[in-house]
């Protein structure tokens, strides 16, 4: 499957990355993110394991805030807002 | 995050777990010998628990530095190489280590540089890769699949490729005394291996400071603290300075207003504590790799054997010996070599004759995976990522996309190149090495360094390029 990015409303957008393996969905939210302006949102949709902690130590050292951490079935919704 | 575990998963984590004691007690009832594999795949399925758990993956710890500026796992991998080295430092004082240095020059850098590189294509080192097959990854799959069989391939080049070889390892290659058998004059890595890589210094940093490795000053201030404790120190300090000091500084000067030198420690203690799950795997796979060393030379001496080769053969099985009549049998974990023996097995049963090499036919050898005390070892390190990612409600069958199949591929090949150029990988080629107090484990680390880098700046162009495509619609 390929590396999906769309506006889910405004502010809120949604980055799919379901199958992709490390470096690829840490890559794409920190570039995603960086795009993104202040208090806007970025839902990051991936199944990698490892990633999750990357992209959690990468928002705490940016001071981007995961609003919402969820897991089911092994695929993984982190909802990020912008700092 | 609540997890929820399906029953099923916990059905396939005891399944797997039954498998393992059934093959243990099934080979014990026929021989006694087989605690010597057994001992093997025990280590194995802790290793992948270890890894899965703590997401103990070495592409990660600089690739992920450079990447997105996490150092989460550069500073696991540090911790664990602290604690193995203090595991190892006592095995060697007690004079039962089955550690063997290996030659230590530029090659190891250069070969850690080619592996560094395939790691970042990849997605995953060499013990990272086995323990994401655990996960159900099939890009991970794809990946031991790729570095087993170019290594395979790689240590029986020869024809043209021999005129890649200097005339200087060629000479030197030939006064090594090998049997007819090898024909060393035919083969890159023959030449490589007999008339380079053999010529160069083996030692460790004790023997650098005047002190013999299994005694206790030279074990322990000698390869601990000069050879582990003091390189780790200066990359964790590199690592705080360079990615964590500024944000952490940022943060303590909008709590307090300001900025003393005890923060740096605080901020210093603050990176080696920050992953609880990453450290707690760097601890027990620490300790593991010191204590699987510790029971193998136990086993050898109980048994009266050098080398696993004695057991297969005691046993009858005689197929793929080397022609010293030994195996691969590194009495500590390792990864890679294992990998390009069942492929090479696998090549010999279809006709290529590949023990004319000293890859196999001198060293390894190439026994029947089905008895390879280092395969039985790997198959439960997947076995041990599986049941931990199982009962984490982590495992996920998947298949791999084409763009992810064509990294995976490439990937794996750099890093079976260099595996065989270094004689090991990110384990057996680093982390023992670097925690045994050999310099050419760090040699390979900086190396490896080097090639993450060059990696993640091809990563990132490539990145940026796809997610323009894909932002182009947005006004971002």
């Amino acid at each position: 499957m390929a590396m999906k990015f769309e506006k889910k409303e405004d502010g809120h957008y949604l980055l799919d990355v379901t199958g992709y393996v490390c470096p690829h969905p840490q890559i794409y939210t920190k570039k995603a993110l960086e795009k993104l302006s202040g208090g806007e949102m970025l839902e990051v949709v991936f199944d990698n394991p490892s990633s999750s902690e990357s992209i959690s130590a990468m928002c705490d050292s940016n001071g981007n805030k995961i609003v919402d951490k969820a897991m089911e079935g092994g695929i993984f919704t982190f909802k990020i807002e912008k700092d | 995050m609540e997890i929820e575990v399906p029953r099923k998963n916990k059905l396939w984590a005891l399944g797997i777990v039954a498998f393992f004691v059934i093959i243990s007690v099934g080979t014990f009832a026929a021989h006694e010998y087989y605690v010597y594999l057994q001992a093997y795949l025990w280590f194995g399925f802790i290793y992948g628990m270890c890894l899965q758990y703590g997401r103990f993956c070495f592409a990660s710890a600089f690739r992920d530095l450079f990447a997105v500026g996490v150092p989460r796992m550069a500073v696991g991998i540090m911790i664990a190489t602290i604690l193995f080295g203090f595991t190892s430092a006592f095995v060697n004082a007690t004079g039962w280590s089955t550690f063997h240095p290996a030659p230590t020059s530029i090659h190891a850098a250069i070969a850690g540089l080619i592996f560094g590189v395939g790691m970042v294509f990849a997605g995953g080192c060499a013990s990272g890769s086995l323990y994401k097959s655990g996960e159900g990854n099939g890009v991970a799959m794809l990946v031991v699949l790729s570095i087993s069989v170019t290594q395979s391939s790689f240590v029986d080049i020869g024809g043209w490729f021999n005129k890649l070889v200097p005339k200087s390892w060629a000479a030197s290659a030939a006064t090594k005394g090998l049997p007819d058998t090898i024909n060393v004059s035919d083969g890159w890595v023959d030449q490589y291996l007999a008339g380079y890589v053999w010529d160069q210094p083996v030692l460790r940093v004790a023997e650098l400071m005047g002190m013999k490795t299994d005694s206790i000053s030279g074990a322990f201030l000698g390869n601990l603290l000069t050879g582990v404790g003091l390189p780790a120190m200066l990359i964790l300090l590199w690592v705080y300075y360079v990615w964590v000091k500024r944000n952490y500084k940022k943060k303590v000067v909008q709590e307090k207003g300001v900025f003393t030198f005890g923060d740096h420690f605080r901020g210093f203690w603050s990176m080696i504590t920050a992953s609880k799950r990453t450290s707690i795997a760097g601890l027990f796979l620490g300790v593991a790799c010191g204590l699987q060393m510790f029971v193998i030379e136990g086993l050898r001496m109980k048994f009266g054997v050098k080398n696993a080769g004695t057991i297969l053969e005691r046993l009858g099985y005689d197929f793929g010996l080397s022609a010293k009549g030994t195996v691969f049998d590194p009495g500590y974990w390792y990864v890679t070599t294992q990998e390009a023996q069942w492929v090479g097995w696998l090549m010999q049963k279809l006709g290529w004759n590949n023990m004319d090499n000293i890859f196999f036919g001198w060293v390894n050898g190439i026994p029947n995976p089905a008895f390879n005390p280092a395969d039985w070892m790997s198959v439960a390190l997947i076995g041990g990522a599986a049941v931990m990612a199982l009962l984490h409600g982590e495992f996920k069958w998947k298949a791999p996309t084409k763009e992810l199949a064509i990294w995976a591929l490439i990937g794996g090949a750099l890093m079976g190149i260099g595996s065989r150029l270094a004689l090991g990988c990110n384990v057996g080629g680093f982390f023992v090495r670097a925690a045994n107090g050999d310099p050419s484990g760090w040699l390979f680390g900086i190396g490896m360094i080097g090639g993450a880098f060059i990696g993640v700046k091809f990563f990132n162009w490539w990145t940026e390029r796809k997610m323009a495509k894909e932002m182009a619609a947005f006004d971002l």
